[in-house]
């Protein structure tokens, strides 16, 4: 099943064309990957996606649902959560109440958001840190809170960008193994990632965005080999790597 | 726990018998702190809660303070029902000014612009209007009668302020505990992470600029049946909205403590100067006054509650 749709979508900033023409589909349960190199349009992409942004042209269907007009909350009470590439904590809040935030899109009465957003934060392994003010955290927790709260909306789909950034080898290990939890109870998962090994194990499939146009997808194992991509993107370092 | 109680129910019992036991100008000067901090509590659930910066709350205050006034003169009307229309009209207005601010994405100093703007045609208006008396004003006939919010001496004014304050307080205290106060708090934060986590902000803006400017109005007929004189440009006046907004802000805007801390300080701090400078050289006591504040602001910029109950915390932490 499809459980998002985009069509010939479309953004350009004065004579930037941010994003042209792009068309692909989410499949239910899927982690899809959307890769590509700096400028390519993956944050405007996820910001047209997720509402923040309207698309010069294009549709976007979700649940068999057009998104167009919809703003960003109507699109996360439909199910769809977006996480931000340069963090966003509300800095004047617990850890905990960050969380609360999130999930009081689901429950009115602030207890049962507590237990939900305690949950969460246990899930996300930020249980110690509830206390903690959403400023000065480390960059690491400040993507563990991003994923947390938006875990706490309960999404169907949920759009990651950049999550891995910044973190050291073994921060970057749990949160994979955190994407595989959250992955493994149901939610469907579309992620911007720069960290090679984080969306070549983590993905099903692979998009890669390059000025603005979608150049291939496919599984992993053919996007690595694809000389297109290994041109635009992944270039000589990357193919060192390879065996 | 048991001693907070106590000390809750001691506090209550004393401000209900204070009255009795103070000089006049004393009533007054607690009579203007409780009515300052009730209009701080309002304008805090918009300013401190929801981050949404008004420097027109002047116009809602003006909103209570006529409807409630020409409602009675002109039609008989009681204010304590009068009030009521005043604030929905307030609350109508708020969303008019709210809309324009929060659809067109106002933020900061532009939408503080926009609340000082409505403000000022308000004013401009009602001094235009002849049943608002113009330049001259309204006086109004006093007629002691408890049914139409006119009392002889100040102990009734004083219990009416004090009923608004805990009144006020209270839908704070209420709107704190809510799904609703989360979420202005998280608006004040950051709106674009609110709109990702689902949260309508334009919707709780909306909510938040009608609540506050109703509340306000309501301190609006108070002042009016205090004063027996109204005119537009002391009501209206962009003074008048500093006046509401500068308690909270000094006591510490987005709590419940901040506005009510505020407007007693701020009170003893403007009895103070006047007390000991007006007299040397006139002007002196305002200046007094404002190098007071300009200090307050420096050196606590967050507020007074909250610098003092860090300060409480941490001393409570090392005497353990």
């Amino acid at each position: 099943m499809t459980l998002l749709v985009a069509e010939g979508i479309s953004k350009s900033f004065g004579g930037l064309h941010a994003v042209q023409a792009v068309s692909f589909r989410v499949a239910d349960g899927e982690i899809l990957g959307l890769i590509g190199p700096n400028g390519a349009g993956k944050t405007t992409l996820f910001h047209i996606i997720s509402g923040f942004l309207p698309p010069d042209r294009g549709t976007i269907h979700y649940a068999g649902e057009p998104l167009a007009g919809l703003r960003p909350h109507d699109i996360c009470q439909r199910g769809m959560v977006r996480t931000f590439q340069v963090t966003r904590p509300f800095q004047r809040l617990s850890v905990l109440e960050n969380v609360v935030i999130g999930a009081l899109q689901r429950v009115p009465h602030r207890r049962d958001a507590i237990r939900i957003a305690e949950e969460m934060l246990a899930l996300t392994g930020l249980s110690e840190k509830a206390r903690n003010p959403g400023h000065g955290l480390t960059i690491a927790d400040r993507k563990r809170v991003e994923l947390a709260r938006a875990l706490a909306t309960r999404p169907r789909l949920l759009l990651l960008d950049e999550v891995m950034a910044g973190l050291n080898p073994g921060e970057t290990d749990r949160l994979i193994e955190l994407i595989r939890r959250v992955h493994a109870q149901g939610i469907t998962i579309m992620l911007i990632e720069h960290v090679m090994k984080a969306v070549m194990s983590l993905s099903q499939r692979i998009l890669v965005l390059s000025y603005g146009q979608l150049i291939a997808q496919g599984a992993p194992a053919e996007i690595v080999r694809n000389p297109q991509v290994i041109e635009a993107y992944l270039g000589e370092g990357y193919a060192e790597l390879e065996p | 726990m048991i001693g907070r109680a106590a000390l809750g129910i001691a506090a209550a019992a004393g401000l209900l018998v204070l009255p009795f036991y103070v000089p006049s100008t004393w009533q007054n000067l607690l009579i203007t702190t409780f009515y300052y901090a009730y209009l701080g509590q309002a304008w805090n659930l918009l300013g401190g809660y929801a981050g949404q910066l008004s420097l027109g709350h002047a116009a809602f205050f003006g909103f209570g303070a006529y409807v409630s006034v020409l409602l009675q003169m002109h039609l008989g009307i009681s204010p304590w029902i009068g009030m009521f229309g005043g604030a929905l009209l307030a609350a109508v207005f708020s969303q008019g000014v709210g809309y324009l601010g929060f659809r067109f994405g106002l933020r900061g100093f532009y939408f503080i612009l926009l609340t000082l703007a409505a403000a000022e045609i308000c004013r401009l208006v009602a001094l235009h209007l002849s049943i608002l008396g113009g330049y001259t004003g309204i006086f109004i006939p006093f007629k002691p009668n408890p049914w139409q919010y006119q009392f002889q001496g100040k102990i009734p004014y004083y219990f009416i302020a004090l009923a608004l304050l805990a009144f006020g307080s209270a839908v704070v205290w209420l709107v704190q505990r809510s799904k609703f106060g989360s979420y202005l708090v998280a608006i004040r934060e950051d709106e674009d992470a609110c709109e990702a986590l689902g949260v309508d902000t334009f919707r709780y803006k909306m909510i938040a600029y009608g609540l506050s400017g109703a509340l306000t109005a309501l301190g609006g007929t108070f002042y009016a049946y205090y004063q027996f004189y109204l005119q537009p440009n002391t009501v209206l006046n962009i003074n008048h909205s500093v006046d509401i907004m500068i308690r909270p802000i000094v006591g510490g805007s987005g709590t419940i403590l901040g506005p009510v801390l505020g407007a007693f300080l701020l009170e003893l701090l403007g009895e103070f100067s006047r007390t000991y400078f007006a007299a040397s050289l006139a002007g002196l006591n305002v200046a007094i006054y404002g190098v007071l504040l300009i200090v307050v602001v420096l050196f606590l910029p967050r507020g007074v509650y909250p610098s003092l109950r860090g300060w409480l915390r941490r001393a409570g932490g090392s005497a353990e």
